[in-house]
């Protein structure tokens, strides 16, 4: 974030000494650049572990959040899956349940895995046959209203990520 | 002790300066120091095999033999003594779970690949509790989708599955349905392991690394071969 303030150093003081008006302003100079500096998120090793007939799959990745502040992922949307949630697997004892999730904070300068037996991202009633080799598309929407389309590779599930 | 001495005594002796013949004479010396320790160690190794420790849980004695009625993921009944002469890893779980079932399967595939030819002497036994959704032809596809050749999926009736999961104390239940009726199956997640007279070997969970249950399994093969 700091990197790409650099070459609008300028722009950035102007658009802090005028607050909001001045973010706005910055916005419609250069807007390709207001969209770069705005999101915060990162999305690192996305992948889906496949499993075969109508059985739900998990989505995983790392969030890397490059930003001063925590920020949520609140929802997942999809083209590819009718439904998609996030889940916890959450272990009692010698047992595993699964809890949904409202929310998973990636902390500021931080970073939140989603991978296997923790968090992962439930993807059911898939709208097309889903094979390992294809790829599908998770949107990630987040608390600081950025919302990231990323493409998860399929992977069989032998293959441990 | 002794062959460290004498493996430096032999380094000096063998300094230019020394005549071969001493050399000779300290390496024989040296030879039947080290085959008298190694005959000991044997010794000792040997009275205390037993103690030697495994990476995973031993349950030896402590739960009963692989001993079991139902149905084989091809639809055909399949006994406990169907997997005698293998080495048997069982998990109970179920095809409808995203994240543990499939990283334990994922998790023990890896355990066969570290096994190289000794995985020929492996079988991997998913057992449903969630005899309800998982039909055999679901748990074939299941299986297939891992591994054909060593896994196998088995269900039964929801007595049979009961009986087996008490059997050995598999803690498993059936979460509240959403309004899709879907629901989760909150369940045991250890990795139970029989040697190839269907004796209850071991225990593993998903805190044991691959390396670790490929070592032990190791083992429990080679006693049998």
């Amino acid at each position: 974030m700091k990197n790409n303030l650099r070459p609008f150093a300028q722009l950035s003081k102007l658009a802090s000494a005028c607050a909001f008006a001045g973010v706005l302003a910055v916005g419609a100079v250069a807007p390709a650049y207001a969209a770069g500096a705005a999101q915060a998120i990162s999305v690192k090793n996305p992948w889906v572990r496949w499993l075969p007939g109508n059985l739900p799959a998990a989505g995983y990745a790392t969030l890397v959040n490059g930003g001063d502040k925590p920020v949520d992922l609140v929802d997942i949307s999809s083209a590819d899956y009718g439904s998609t949630m996030l889940h916890q697997s959450v272990a009692n004892g010698s047992t595993q349940k699964m809890v949904m999730v409202d929310k998973l904070t990636v902390p500021a300068h931080g970073e939140a895995q989603i991978a296997p037996g923790g968090y992962h991202m439930m993807l059911e009633e898939a709208k097309h046959k889903v094979a390992p080799g294809d790829t599908v598309h998770l949107k990630l929407h987040f608390s600081d209203g950025e919302t990231i389309d990323t493409a998860f590779p399929v992977k069989s599930p032998a293959q441990a990520n | 002790m002794f062959p460290v001495t004498f493996f430096t005594r032999l380094w000096r002796s063998c300094a230019p300066h020394f005549a071969v013949r001493h050399a000779l004479r300290r390496f024989a010396i040296l030879v039947g120091v080290l085959g008298l320790a190694c005959a000991l160690a044997g010794v000792l190794a040997g009275c205390s095999h037993k103690e030697e420790p495994w990476h995973l849980t031993d349950v030896s004695g402590h739960l009963p033999d692989l001993d079991f009625t139902l149905t084989g993921d091809d639809g055909k009944p399949v006994t406990g003594s169907t997997f005698k002469g293998h080495t048997s890893l069982v998990y109970f779980g179920y095809t409808h779970c995203p994240d543990v079932c499939p990283e334990t399967m994922a998790r023990l595939m890896q355990v066969l690949g570290k096994l190289g030819p000794d995985a020929q002497h492996v079988r991997i036994l998913f057992i449903t509790v969630d005899p309800a959704r998982d039909t055999p032809q679901t748990l074939r596809e299941y299986v297939d989708a891992f591994d054909a050749q060593h896994a196998q999926g088995l269900t039964g009736t929801n007595r049979q599955i009961e009986e087996l999961a008490r059997r050995y104390r598999v803690a498993y239940q059936m979460e509240q349905r959403d309004p899709k009726g879907n629901y989760e199956v909150t369940h045991s997640s250890a990795v139970y392991i029989f040697d190839a007279q269907g004796h209850a070997r071991l225990l593993a969970t998903d805190r044991d690394t691959p390396d670790a249950i490929a070592a032990d399994l190791r083992r429990i093969i080679e006693v049998r071969s």
